[in-house]
């Protein structure tokens, strides 16, 4: 069984928590106790139905206001695939959410109100799935039931959303009429719209390939931690354990270590439960090298053959996630797989307006839940791949050093 | 399909041995919170797996409130016998005795939040700054909203509102003196790939989980065990049934099912069939809709 990570994005009235609701409901994934909590909870709200929201909205301060405030996790699985919703809200204010939530999934869901068609938070939702480089959108074109199942409404929407994605970078759309609130085209077929030829949402999160998401051409091996047991046996081991980036490492590999540029081979790779021949993304392993040489947290095992970039200046797209703006020529903790350094920005180029994706040059004025194309200098050399070629090699985040707080995410471009 | 391909337990696991190394590397003095119950079980196994071939590199903290199943305590012994490491036990009875936490009194009267004292003095007192738990985000709507790396100020409390968003799989894990992390390598599994997972590594977990017969009695819907510590109230008896647990706590508060899976195949099967919540039995969950949040703010696991 396969694991799919999927991001739902949606403005605050379009039935997106209604549809999470739906999808753990009708695939059973949702608890006698907790329908009850729920039927109880809604019922003492006056409401006329069961408010499916209340599912994911966990918080006391979001079940108060009704909102969503913060990315919730949520699980379910059919025989076919386990699935993992990070539910975003929709508001303009938690553009950073969205980010996060977008940052590990494979695949992002966009909901759209059938009678308004593609607005400004479609659109900026699909704009950011576009920057993180989410493979796959499901445009979900929702409440059919309020426009009569017309399939004529639902070909407007569709043809408004493919023209303004076609400005976006994104390999496969797919487009499905659904009423969350019925269960139309939710997990079974509806027989509201026979039109509609194509698979359910069900169907087609549980059936879509992602097996080519995976990078598996540039071997990337960020080194955690080293090994070195205290027992006899284990006298002269050492072993760099990290999670591997990209591309397939196998034993005898001849491989560089980055960024000291020194060179071995690969001894083993190990596991607790044995060693194994190969190792590829996102596996957890432990290497061992033929030749003793020095390695630490943030180093990188690459193969010779093919490197990743070494250097002090990057640029990057930011998203900014903090109350506080960026302060000028301020340096900030740079993280980036698993190598910290310093960073300052050096330059604005310019801003997105997320809404239009229209730059803004000469804005330098970055607040919270903007976007900026920045230049960046780092204190030492920082280990990275292009983010479109790689998604974890070529991502970073910004950390104050005054509050600790992670208040950047960005990823590399050149 | 390619033979690149993990399975969703072989990528779970993965996941979280890259939480736990995460941790080793950017604490001073991590710890496992280990209540002997399947998921710190299942943390513990990750961790082994995480730093093979050397030992854990870290502690095992149990908080005892006094009140525990006999079982528990025998399988924890075993297994820090087994892993050759440190054992740290928070007592909230000492806690209680020296005036530091107040004894619950009337129905209902537990030990649950009184494990938040014992939990923050032990974490104080071994400077521990990073407590790795079994938490997982399915079990319960508060948790669903917890960081892997969750930040804990100075008097050890959460502020959901005010959580680092966490991209990727890059993990800040800085903070102030005093201050310390929770971090939940776990996460993403579902109590599912809990019991799948023990199941595929074969894991020993206490014989509590397995069905056997006990004295209990029914209350609130659920089978509480017969302790040392039940109050009987107007119409309650005691019977004797075969039951089994679906979450360990405190005996006081955690109720069993009735069930006769007696091996881990057999409970694999009762959980995918079931369809209550495995909280569901356990009375400290059930004292407010926000209950988990309100205690996590203070400190709870």
């Amino acid at each position: 069984m396969e694991l799919l990570r999927f991001t739902t994005a949606g403005s605050v009235d379009d039935g997106k928590s209604t549809l999470i609701g739906r999808l753990l409901y009708d695939s059973k994934s949702i608890f006698e106790d907790q329908i009850e909590a729920v039927k109880k909870s809604s019922e003492r709200k006056g409401l006329q139905h069961v408010d499916l929201s209340l599912l994911t909205d966990g918080l006391r301060s979001e079940r108060e206001q009704g909102i969503t405030i913060d990315v919730a996790y949520r699980y379910f699985a059919t025989p076919k695939r386990k699935f993992i919703i990070a539910d975003t809200p929709g508001h303009i204010q938690y553009t950073r959410n969205m980010v996060t939530g977008a940052s590990t999934a494979n695949l992002a869901l966009v909901l759209v109100d059938a009678r308004h068609g593609v607005i400004e938070q479609t659109s900026r939702h699909s704009f950011i799935a576009s920057l993180l480089k989410i493979p796959h959108i499901i445009v979900c074109i929702n409440k059919m039931d309020l426009v009569d199942y017309s399939e004529d409404v639902y070909n407007k929407v569709v043809e408004q959303y493919h023209t303004f994605a076609s400005k976006l970078d994104i390999k496969d759309i797919r487009y499905i009429p659904i009423s969350a609130l019925d269960g139309d085209n939710v997990v079974n077929h509806s027989e509201n719209m026979p039109w509609y030829k194509g698979a359910s949402l069900l169907d087609t999160l549980e059936t879509l390939h992602i097996g080519s998401d995976e990078n598996h051409l540039d071997a990337r091996f960020p080194v955690q931690t080293v090994i070195r047991p205290h027992a006899d046996e284990y006298h002269d081991y050492r072993g760099y354990a990290g999670r591997v980036a990209g591309g397939i490492f196998r034993k005898d590999d001849k491989v560089t270590i980055l960024p000291s540029g020194l060179t071995s081979r690969i001894k083993s790779i190990e596991t607790f439960d044995g060693p194994i021949a190969e190792a590829f993304p996102p596996m957890s392993v432990t290497m061992t090298l033929e030749d003793d040489i020095d390695i630490s947290r943030g180093d990188m095992i690459v193969k010779n053959n093919n490197q990743p970039e070494v250097g002090q200046d990057i640029d990057v797209l930011m998203c900014w996630m903090s109350a506080k703006p960026p302060r000028q020529g301020a340096k900030y903790y740079l993280k980036s797989t698993t190598r910290e350094v310093m960073a300052i920005i050096k330059e604005v180029i310019y801003k997105i307006d997320i809404n239009t994706m229209q730059r803004l040059e000469k804005d330098e004025d970055i607040r919270m839940n903007d976007m900026a194309r920045v230049k960046m200098r780092t204190t030492r050399p920082l280990i990275f791949d292009e983010y479109r070629r790689n998604r974890i090699t070529g991502s970073l985040i910004l950390i104050d050093e005054a509050t600790n707080e992670t208040v950047a995410a960005g990823t590399i471009h050149y | 399909m390619s033979k690149y391909y993990l399975t969703h337990l072989q990528e779970l696991e993965s996941e979280a041995i890259y939480v736990i190394r995460e941790v080793f590397a950017q604490f001073d003095r991590p710890a496992i919170l280990f209540s002997g119950g399947k998921d710190s079980i299942v943390v513990t196994h990750l961790a082994r797996k995480a730093f093979f071939p050397a030992k854990i590199p870290m502690p095992l903290i149990h908080i005892d409130t006094g009140h525990n199943f006999i079982e528990t305590m025998e399988f924890r012994d075993k297994l820090v016998d087994e892993l050759g490491i440190q054992l740290i036990v928070g007592s909230v009875q000492d806690a209680i005795d020296k005036g530091r936490a107040v004894e619950e009194r009337g129905i209902n009267a537990s030990r649950n939040e009184l494990q938040i004292v014992s939990l923050l003095d032990a974490i104080e007192a071994n400077k521990i700054d990073a407590a790795m738990g079994g938490a997982r985000r399915d079990e319960e709507k508060a948790r669903a909203k917890e960081r892997f790396f969750s930040h804990r100020d100075e008097f050890g409390q959460w502020d959901p509102k005010n959580q680092r968003p966490e991209l990727w799989n890059i993990f800040n894990g800085r903070k102030r003196m005093g201050e310390h992390f929770r971090v939940f390598p776990i996460s993403n599994w579902t109590e599912m790939d809990v019991w799948n997972y023990i199941l595929q590594e074969n894991l020993p977990i206490p014989s509590l989980y397995f069905a056997h017969e006990r004295e209990a009695v029914y209350r609130d819907g659920t089978w509480l065990p017969n302790s040392e510590f039940m109050v009987l109230r107007d119409g309650e008896k005691v019977e004797k049934k075969i039951m089994r647990f679906r979450t360990l706590g405190d005996i006081t508060i955690t109720g069993g099912i009735e069930s006769d899976a007696d091996t881990l195949e057999k409970i694999v099967l009762e959980v995918s069939a079931t369809r209550s919540t495995e909280r569901g039995n356990r009375s400290d969950d059930k004292r407010s809709d926000t209950s988990m949040e309100d205690r996590k703010k203070q400190g709870y696991f």
